[in-house]
């Protein structure tokens, strides 16, 4: 916990802006794209799927999928470039090690 | 070999593979039963989050109900998928780094509070309660369908089983079990969905095979098939909604934010080592998971096609077998109105009461008799959404091993569930109501003695909800996510996002948006039944999709009694900014306790 406060700082507020964008494109392929458009979307055809319906029951899923997984990337970057990764933690594997007795 | 035989087969040899799993890995210590002493690899957890996760309700009942309601049936698929990324990126790496066992305990310490951390244990029982009731009676059906025995003997055997892995081994024991769990479950899902999906459309890979042309007509999608069809019999098309928009969102959301605030599912990421260990587990996890719910929308319509099929104006002589079979189980129902002899499906129910009461006698052509009366439209078939998945490799006419494979997979979902459910419930009482409240003097070796103990009374009283199932099972499930919505969410979301949160914004906020909701789904569950229909709902929102309001409304009271109260004392301030750094997890606990 020796981190600078303003380096603290500076982490929090990149790792909220990531997760906006992030969230920004988890609404609109679920809410937006499945939901709210997918009437206006249904004109159009991606092989024998109407678009809004396979948003609705497929695409919102993978983009799901692929969320977390650039998530995970670009986390780990951030927390590297604030310094505050775990590389240098040590795990200790140990049953006392959640102070299981130490209570 | 009969398909009996070959169940008791492939029963048999999962169970004894469950059995030996929990030998192996017995519980040493707190920290083994309640986070399987916090060393699950990223990829076992991910496995186990995805069995833990999926429940007797996806894999029986899901595919079943899409392809009963179509596009609207997104609202599952949606809502339980798009949980997994609020908890990667709100909650799960900053839960793992406060490194505790349980909700009730970040609840309980992050708002300085007991009367917020019991708020907290009555949520976590209640919401695991009420889905555990499930999962056994799913234990049930499968038993008594494929293996012929009573109901009440199939969830006997199948609470023994829990007993012995839950109670012996804890969360060590349940992790490893449900990874091998995880395996069954979803071979035993895809094996049928690949060779019908190659039947039908000539295409091995599902997802694909339900936006491909028929084998048997080469010019027509499978999709456009299925829309002519439906609306031939007079049903709405497969492809188009009918639920108003606004209830559609507010559902999704609220299985969505409920998804991401389950204690069993949140407590699986304590179970690893590292933050980064935490977010990589919920994207194996999704995937996990993801390969179930996009197979599913496809097995929903492969057997929508095959029952129209098959079934329609066929005559009762040449239905095949699993028509008969299930017939006598009493889940499929015909009421030959027209007297031809022929089943006639159309849309609207075919019963009066909808529910089947059959009568002793057989009619003329050897069909069970029903004591309701006809309904005014001319469908003649009553059949329940449940047993689509599990009749599916029988409609389709698969080999009997894939048919022994799905009761297999169909119990593994249900047994996987119900343990990680158990296993939260017993250390809700353990741990958050007995070391943390009532006795905080036990020692470790005392309080994993407690946690066997409730678990075991917990499995008991679950059995007892399968083997007398309270009537009020189905409309209750609306509940569980809803509370979790409108509780667990919120309160934990702002304990990370916003330091300034104090305990009286959080305990008014969970109260009033649990009592919103709770109130709510009762009046039209319980109180008022009747005028359970979109015009009475307030704002069009169905008591499925409250828990979104109900969601809000904590927001809002949490933050408005957050303001005219005193801010939380320093230390907590300490412990958000920590909380939010990775580094240090390992050291995150001492560091608490010494604060």
């Amino acid at each position: 916990m020796n981190q600078p406060r303003e380096q603290q700082r500076d982490y929090w507020r990149s790792n909220l802006r990531l997760l906006c964008g992030l969230l920004s494109i988890w609404f609109l392929c679920s809410f937006g794209l499945g939901i709210l458009w997918v009437d206006w979307l249904d004109q159009y055809r991606l092989f024998g799927f109407k678009l809004g319906f396979w948003f609705a029951q497929q695409g919102a899923i993978y983009v799901f999928v692929v969320l977390i997984f650039v998530y995970i990337f670009a986390a780990n970057r951030l927390d590297h470039r604030h310094g505050v990764n775990e590389d240098e933690d040590h795990y200790v594997e140990d049953e006392n090690y959640y102070g299981a007795d130490g209570d | 070999m009969d398909i009996q035989s070959l169940t008791y087969l492939f029963v048999g040899t999962s169970f004894a593979l469950y059995i030996g799993i929990a030998i192996r890995s017995r519980a040493g210590s707190t920290a083994d039963f309640y986070v399987a002493g916090g060393g699950v690899s990223p990829l076992a957890n991910g496995m186990a989050t995805a069995a833990d996760w999926m429940s007797a309700a996806s894999f029986i009942s899901m595919a079943g109900i899409i392809s009963f309601i179509g596009r609207d049936g997104s609202v599952y698929l949606m809502g339980w998928t798009g949980g997994y990324v609020l908890l990667a990126l709100l909650l799960a790496p900053y839960l793992r780094k406060f490194g505790k066992y349980t909700v009730p305990d970040f609840v309980g310490d992050r708002y300085y509070s007991d009367a917020a951390r019991l708020v907290a244990v009555i949520c976590v029982i209640f919401i695991s309660f009420t889905y555990v009731a499930g999962q056994m009676r799913g234990v049930g059906i499968v038993f008594s369908r494929f293996l012929e025995v009573d109901i009440n003997a199939g969830v006997a055997i199948g609470m023994a089983i829990v007993f012995f892995y839950a109670v012996l081994g804890g969360m060590k024991g349940i992790t490893y079990t449900q990874v091998a769990q995880y395996c069954v479950l979803i071979f035993a899902f895809m094996v049928p969905a690949i060779f019908i999906s190659l039947n039908m459309t000539g295409n091995p890979i599902p997802q694909f095979g339900f936006g491909s042309t028929l084998t048997t007509a080469p010019d027509t999608f499978l999709l456009d098939r299925l829309d002519q069809l439906s609306t031939e019999l007079g049903f709405a098309a497969y492809t188009s909604g009918q639920k108003s928009t606004i209830d559609v969102f507010c559902i999704t959301a609220a299985l969505m934010v409920g998804t991401a605030g389950l204690p069993h599912v949140i407590v699986r990421f304590f179970t690893v080592p590292r933050v980064r260990d935490a977010r990589l587990s919920a994207g194996y996890a999704l995937v996990f998971i993801a390969i179930l719910y996009t197979t599913a929308p496809a097995v929903a319509s492969f057997v929508r096609v095959n029952v129209i099929e098959t079934i329609n104006e066929a005559s009762y002589e040449a239905v095949p077998g699993w028509f008969k079979r299930w017939e006598d189980s009493g889940l499929i129902a015909w009421h030959d109105k027209n007297g031809d002899g022929r089943i006639q499906y159309r849309a609207g129910d075919a019963l009066v009461g909808v529910k089947p009461q059959f009568l002793p006698e057989r009619g003329a052509a050897g069909q069970r008799l029903l004591s309701n009366k006809p309904s005014a439209n001319s469908n003649e078939i009553y059949i329940d959404r449940d047993i689509m998945v599990l009749a599916n490799p029988e409609i389709a006419r698969l080999p009997n091993w894939v048919i022994a494979l799905v009761a297999a997979g169909g119990l593994a979902a249900a047994l996987s569930t119900a343990a990680g459910l158990l296993l939260v419930i017993s250390t809700a009482i353990a741990h958050d109501l007995l070391k943390k409240v009532l006795m905080p003097d036990i020692t470790d070796r005392q309080e994993l003695l407690y946690a066997r103990i409730a678990a075991a009374v917990a499995i008991g009283i679950a059995g007892l909800f399968g083997i007398y199932p309270p009537a009020f099972v189905a409309q209750v499930v609306a509940f569980a996510f809803g509370l979790a919505a409108a509780s667990f969410f919120p309160v934990i979301f702002m304990g990370i996002f916003y330091r300034r949160m104090n305990r009286e914004g959080a305990i008014a906020g969970m109260l009033s948006g649990l009592l919103f909701t709770f109130a709510y789904i009762v009046y039209f569950k319980f109180i008022n039944p009747a005028a359970n229909s979109a015009d009475h709902w307030w704002l069009g929102i169905s008591p499925e999709g409250i828990g979104t309001l109900g969601m809000l409304v904590n927001f809002t009271t949490a933050l408005a009694v957050c303001h005219v109260t005193a801010p939380p004392p320093a230390s907590i301030f300490e412990l958000v900014d920590n909380v939010r750094i990775p580094r240090g997890a390992g050291a995150a606990y001492h560091h608490h306790l010494e604060s």
